[in-house]
């Protein structure tokens, strides 16, 4: 019962992600109407749109003429990652998420956290140039270019649709993951985590810094799949993690055995002045 | 300072000397992954070219496509006639597309997978007759195209298989007879298919009894050729109009004709000893 409540959002992450490829799955066998389509487009209770904005700004590249559904669904994501979520699409939505945290999984527990191919640090900022990269292929070759080579809707699709040799794409995810680039993927590369970063870097969902309690163990540090956004708070100042690459995932949360970090709400509890009163009471 | 600004730049024309090799492999993969002109796509497509660019690949028109009221059940099998580009297939990844020997498409009076599409990549303005009605009847999935030397028909046997399959039949494909010449009193029933009215739904395909089918469907753009302008049919009023409304050119410029006529005479020519 402990280790539940210590997982928590771990096990509502998975919970919400295997709900979400449930549906589409149910929507294609079943014609069960909540969610339908996949992490590109989807249909809530088969009348609200959801678009994916990377897939959107593709399509705007590659000239398409864009339907008044699409730009509907785009706003309402949007808005819900802009103001409310965050990040959080990476942790708590996309599927390929599952197979990103066992390569990390795989990793801690053969204890070779370190060995990289690649020098992490270094290309951190990569994704957003690829992301600008691929906007840039999209118009060249005149199609959607990311969608072509997206593990996510590979995924969805592998799920809900055909598997065909979607399963070689995620292993190679794997493994890249595994054995090459430390969190290499959705922490490097993916050009759709680069955008709901950008999209989601004022939400008010925030992970909270208690210097008071913190006894720098770093253990979150060594949890965190984008620990360059923990590191110039943890065990400095007593803040929130504003680094937009932040996914919300809460990992750091549970692992802290000093209730140092906490979810809350940021400019909220920033204009009653709680953020004063929390770092003089504690 | 200096340095630090220095180290930011480098990592910068680093990551995006990166991305711009990583680009380019994506760039000819999706170059080599979207040339595929024999995919077959659903009712109201768009011209391919757009129709790439504009689809989403949600996958929502074979789920309206699988889930439609009346299910078609061939040999106690359920038969689906959409699928989901995967990895594999030969087809864009991830868009829909169907296969006309195994699952051709069963034109629905209601069209449900064109009015699923929420990105108009499948519209019903690519499923109109002259007057503006939409109509399944009036969709251009492709056109069906026979093989001569492999059609039972062709060889003297009663068939009619493909006739008789088609949901437009006696308008996409006839039947026209012939004199048996090599008995003297039996007849050829030859299936021909007619362009404009065939919607290339495949089930023509799917119902061939030729261990390979010998009616085929291809993509219209695939198999359909253009006489142009310049050739006109003088026995027909309509066809005289549409030379009067010409806006082809009705010249062709080939690497020959750009030489003047004497020496094209001259030219290439080899005389017997």
């Amino acid at each position: 019962m402990g280790s539940i409540i210590k997982n928590r959002y771990l096990i509502l992450r998975r919970i919400s992600q295997l709900t979400i490829l449930f549906l589409y799955f149910a929507a294609n066998y079943w014609g069960l109407k909540i969610l339908m389509g996949n992490l590109s487009f989807s249909k809530l209770f088969n009348t609200i749109p959801l678009t994916d904005p990377y897939a959107f700004l593709q399509m705007l590249f590659a000239g398409a003429v864009i339907s008044s559904d699409l730009i509907i669904g785009v706003v309402i994501i949007l808005l819900f990652y802009g103001l409310i979520g965050g990040r959080a699409y990476c942790s708590w939505v996309c599927p390929v998420n599952m197979i990103t945290d066992f390569a990390a999984w795989v990793r801690r527990k053969t204890h070779h956290e370190k060995d990289n191919l690649i020098n992490a640090t270094k290309i951190r900022n990569f994704r957003y140039v690829f992301m600008v990269m691929m906007l840039i292929v999209s118009t060249v070759v005149g199609a959607a270019a990311f969608e072509f080579i997206s593990p996510i809707g590979m995924f969805t699709r592998a799920v809900a649709f055909t598997l065909g040799f979607s399963w070689v794409w995620l292993l190679v995810i794997f493994i890249f993951d595994a054995f090459v680039l430390k969190n290499g993927w959705c922490g490097h590369i993916c050009p759709v985590g680069a955008m709901y970063s950008i999209v989601g870097s004022k939400s008010i969902i925030r992970v909270w810094h208690n210097k008071d309690n913190c006894t720098a163990c770093g253990e979150c540090l060594k949890i965190c799949p984008e620990n360059q956004v923990l590191s110039p708070v943890i065990d400095k100042k007593s803040d929130y993690i504003s680094g937009i690459e932040c996914t919300n995932c809460g990992r750091c949360i549970e692992v802290c055995n000093d209730n140092a970090l906490e979810f809350t709400l940021r400019y909220i509890i920033n204009k009653k002045g709680e953020n004063n009163e929390k770092t003089a009471t504690n | 300072m200096d340095n630090k600004r220095r180290q930011f730049i480098t990592s910068l024309i680093q990551a995006s000397a990166a991305a711009a090799a990583g680009g380019t492999i994506v760039g000819a993969f999706v170059e080599e992954n979207k040339n595929k002109p024999l995919t077959l796509r659903p009712p109201g497509a768009l011209k391919e070219e757009d129709f790439l660019k504009t689809c989403i690949r949600c996958g929502l028109c074979v789920e309206a496509c699988k889930n439609r009221e009346n299910k078609v059940i061939i040999d106690g099998n359920e038969i689906i006639t959409l699928k989901l580009g995967a990895p594999g297939d030969n087809v864009a990844i991830g868009t829909p597309y169907f296969i006309a020997r195994t699952g051709p498409c069963f034109m629905c009076d209601d069209i449900p997978c064109m009015y699923a599409c929420p990105t108009g990549a499948l519209t019903p303005d690519m499923c109109k007759n002259d007057k503006g009605e939409v109509a399944i009847d009036y969709a251009k999935m492709g056109v069906a195209v026979i093989d001569p030397s492999s059609c039972i028909a062709f060889w003297g046997l009663q068939c009619t298989a493909c006739y008789r399959a088609c949901p437009e039949m006696d308008k996409a494909i006839t039947i026209e007879w012939k004199k048996n010449e090599r008995t003297g009193k039996h007849a050829y029933r030859i299936p021909v298919v007619h362009e404009d009215a065939c919607t290339g739904c495949g089930m023509c395909e799917m119902a061939c009894v030729t261990e390979k089918a010998a009616i085929k469907v291809f993509p219209r753009d695939v198999f359909l050729g253009k006489a142009g302008d310049r050739y006109v049919k003088g026995w027909d009023k309509k066809d005289q109009q549409r030379v009067k409304n010409a806006s082809t050119k009705t010249t062709t410029e080939t690497g020959r004709s750009k030489l003047s006529p004497i020496q094209n005479l001259n030219q290439g020519v080899t005389w017997d000893q």
